[in-house]
C-alpha cells in the first residue's frame, strides 16, 4: 500500500443515529477502528449492524453524531471517503445481468482505468479469487459463494485501505466461508483495514482483534475477543436434572459453585452456565450429588450468540423482525 | 495512470479529491452508457417492444385504417408513418423510467453510490443508452414504411434529419419518466402512471387521423398538443423535404420538457441517492 494516511483510526463514530420512522435503527454507536486491524460487528438480525455500515460507507445519512474515516467526515468530505473505501454489502452489490467480467471492467472504468488497464485489472481478480473459468458466464448462473467473492474482488478494485464487509459469509456453506476467512486474512496482510459484520462468535473470534457486540442499535460491549470471551467463559455448561423441581436449587448451587449466573430454559428444563474454569465443574458436580439433584443429561458447548447476549445484555438476542411486527402494531407501541 | 501506478497495480489518484471534475463526470456517465448497452445484449429480450411494436403497429394501423382515411393503403402511408414513428419512439421512452427504478432497487446501485464517481453518472448514462433504442425504433418503423411502399418525397436525407428530430424529442420526454422512475416506489408503478399519460397524449393528436373530423372541442387540445406538430414536422420533412412552424414548436417544446424535468428529476436523484 503506497497510501500513506497520517491518521491510526481508520474509523471514528460518535454517537451515530439513524431512525426509520418510529424504529431507532441506531442508536448512538460508538466506534473506534485502528487502521490495519479486523473490526467485528457482532449482533442478532436487525441489531442495527447494516444501518451502522451504510453510514460509515457514505451510502446513509446519520440523523445525528458523526463519523471520519482517516479523519474524513463522511458527511462533509464524502467523496474523499468514497476514494478510501470499498463495501461488500449483504446483498450482492453487483450487476445480475452481466457476466463477472463485464462487471468488474466496468466498476474499473468507474475508477479511472483506461480501457486495456481495466481488461487486466478484471483478468487479475478473477484470477486471485478462483472465478476465471466463470468468468464469461451471466451471474444469474453463479452459486452465492462465486457471487460472494466477485463482490469482494469488484471492492478491491482501487485497493482501498478501509473494506466494510457485511456478513461476508452468511449463507455460505463451511467450505467456501473458511475460503472467504482466507481472503479477509490475506487482505489485512497487504495492509487493508477490515470492517466487518456479523451474527456468528466464532466468525468473529476466528478474524477479527478487536469486537463490538451491538444490540437494539447501542454497544453494549467492546474489546479484544480475549476479553469478550473471558465475560462469557470460554465454553458453557448445559446441565438437565431429573426432577424439574430441582432446577431452582439446582441453580443455586451452580452459582455458589462456580460463581456465575446461570439461565434457564423451560421448554428442556435445561440450566445454562458459563464455564471459565473446567476444574470447578468438579466441585459442582459433587456438590449437586450431595444434595441429592439427579442429572439427566451433561454437556459442555461453546458459547453461542445467545450465551453472549445474555450475559452481557441480560436478554436474550432476539431477532429484530419479530419486533418489528410488534412495533409495526400502533397499540403495542403504546403500550409499551 | 502514470508509470509509477501501473507498477503496483494500484488505482491511487493522489491528491485525493474533493469533487468530481466535468470531465470526470462525462467519463462516468459514458461508462454507464456502456454499462446500459452491455445489458441490452445480454438481455435482447428487452428490444421486444422497440423491435415488434413498430412492425405490427405499422401492419396493423397501416391496413384497418388505410382505406377508411385515406381511401387505399399507399395513399394513407405518407400519413401514417410519421404517426406511428412518433407514437412508438415516444412510448419507448416510458422504459427510461421503468429500468431506472428497478436498477435503482438493485444491490449494484449500492455500490455506484459507494463509487467516487459523478453522482449524476448513472441516471445521465442510462438517458444516453436510450437513445439506442429509439434509434432502433425509427429505423424500424422507416423500413417497415418502406417495405410497404412509402417512397419519401423529401428524400433520404430528410429522413434521416426527422429520424434525429423524433430520436431528439423522444430522449427530451424520457426526463418526464425518469422523473417518475426516481421518485415512484415500484417499476409498475411507473409504467401505469406513464401510460396514463402517454396514451391521451399519442391518440389525441394527428397522428393516425385528419384533425378536422374530429369534434370542435376536441381539435382544440389536438392542435396545442406538442405530438401534434411534431407528427406535423415529421410529416413535412418526409413528404415534402421542408422545414416549418412545427419543426420550431417541437424542439421549443423538447426544451421546455428538459429544463422543467431535468433539474427536478437531478434533484430528487441526488436526494434519493
Amino acid at each position: 500500500m503506497t497510501y500513506s494516511h497520517n491518521n491510526e483510526w481508520a474509523v471514528e463514530a460518535r454517537g451515530l443515529v439513524k431512525t426509520f420512522g418510529d424504529n431507532r435503527a441506531v442508536d448512538g454507536v460508538d466506534l473506534n477502528v485502528r487502521a490495519g486491524s479486523i473490526y467485528g460487528v457482532l449482533g442478532p438480525n436487525g441489531a442495527g449492524k447494516t444501518t451502522t455500515i451504510r453510514m460509515l460507507a457514505t451510502l446513509l445519512r446519520p440523523d445525528a453524531g458523526s463519523a471520519r474515516i482517516f479523519g474524513h467526515d463522511v458527511s462533509k468530505e464524502s467523496h474523499i471517503v468514497r476514494q478510501l473505501i470499498g463495501v461488500t454489502g449483504q446483498y450482492a452489490s453487483v450487476d445480475e445481468s452481466l457476466s463477472a467480467t463485464e462487471n468488474l471492467v466496468i466498476f474499473s472504468r468507474l475508477l479511472g482505468l483506461g480501457r486495456e488497464e481495466a481488461r487486466r485489472k478484471a483478468a487479475e481478480l478473477l484470477e486471485e479469487f478462483g472465478l476465471t473459468e466463470a468468468a464469461k458466464r451471466p451471474l444469474k448462473h453463479f452459486s452465492g459463494g462465486m457471487r460472494r467473492r466477485l463482490d469482494l474482488a469488484a471492492s478491491l478494485i482501487a485497493q482501498p485501505p478501509l473494506i466494510f464487509l457485511d456478513e461476508p459469509t452468511t449463507g455460505l456453506d463451511p467450505r467456501t466461508r473458511a475460503q472467504m476467512w482466507d481472503t479477509i486474512r490475506r487482505l489485512v496482510k497487504t495492509g487493508s483495514t477490515v470492517l466487518l459484520t456479523t451474527q456468528y462468535l466464532d466468525e468473529a473470534d476466528q478474524l477479527a482483534d478487536r469486537i463490538a457486540v451491538i444490540d437494539r442499535g447501542h454497544v453494549v460491549a467492546e474489546g479484544t475477543v480475549d476479553e469478550l470471551k473471558a465475560s462469557v467463559g470460554n465454553s458453557s455448561l448445559h446441565l438437565r436434572v431429573q426432577n424439574p423441581e430441582h432446577i431452582e436449587e439446582a441453580r443455586r448451587t451452580i452459582e455458589r459453585v462456580l460463581r456465575v449466573a446461570s439461565s434457564v430454559s423451560s421448554e428442556a428444563r435445561t440450566i445454562t452456565a458459563p464455564m471459565a474454569d473446567a476444574d470447578a465443574v468438579t466441585d459442582l458436580l459433587i456438590a449437586l450429588r450431595g444434595q441429592g439433584i439427579g442429572l439427566e443429561e451433561m454437556s459442555v458447548q461453546k458459547p453461542t450468540l445467545d450465551e453472549v447476549f445474555l450475559t452481557i445484555t441480560g436478554h436474550p438476542a432476539e431477532d429484530r423482525s419479530s419486533r418489528e411486527s410488534a412495533e409495526s402494531n400502533p397499540k403495542k407501541v403504546a403500550s409499551l | 495512470m502514470t508509470n509509477a501506478t501501473m507498477k503496483t497495480g494500484i488505482v491511487r489518484r493522489s491528491p485525493l479529491k474533493k469533487r468530481t471534475s466535468f470531465r470526470q463526470t462525462v467519463r462516468n456517465s459514458l461508462t454507464m452508457a456502456y454499462r446500459g448497452l452491455l445489458k441490452i445484449r445480454r438481455t435482447p429480450e428487452q428490444l421486444f417492444d422497440v423491435t415488434l411494436q413498430p412492425i405490427i403497429f405499422t401492419l396493423m394501423f397501416t391496413y384497418i385504417f388505410g382505406g377508411a382515411i385515406s381511401g387505399d393503403v399507399q395513399s394513407y402511408l405518407p400519413v401514417i408513418i410519421p404517426g406511428i414513428l412518433v407514437q412508438t419512439v415516444i412510448a419507448t421512452s416510458i422504459v427510461t423510467g421503468v429500468q431506472l427504478r428497478e436498477d435503482m432497487d438493485k444491490g449494484v446501485f449500492d455500490r455506484f453510490k459507494s463509487l467516487p464517481i459523478a453522482r449524476i453518472a448513472p441516471l445521465a448514462g442510462a438517458l444516453l443508452a436510450d437513445t439506442i433504442r429509439y434509434a432502433l425504433a425509427t429505423v424500424l418503423t422507416f423500413s417497415m414504411g418502406y417495405m410497404m411502399g412509402l417512397r419519401p418525397e423529401g428524400g433520404l436525407g430528410n429522413v434521416a434529419l426527422a429520424g434525429v428530430l423524433v430520436i431528439a424529442c423522444s430522449w427530451a420526454v424520457s426526463w418526464i419518466f425518469a422523473f417518475f422512475g426516481v421518485i415512484a416506489r415500484t417499476a409498475a408503478s411507473v409504467s401505469g402512471i406513464s401510460m396514463l399519460i402517454l396514451f391521451p397524449l399519442t391518440f389525441l393528436s394527428n397522428a393516425f387521423v385528419p384533425v378536422e373530423t374530429l369534434p370542435n372541442w376536441l381539435q382544440w387540445f389536438v392542435n396545442i398538443n406538442p405530438i401534434s406538430h411534431l407528427v406535423s414536422a415529421v410529416r413535412d420533412l418526409v413528404n415534402e423535404g421542408t422545414v416549418g412552424q412545427d419543426l420550431v414548436i417541437s424542439l421549443a417544446g423538447a426544451a421546455v420538457i428538459v429544463a422543467i424535468f431535468a433539474p427536478i428529476t437531478v434533484r430528487a436523484y441526488m436526494r434519493r441517492t
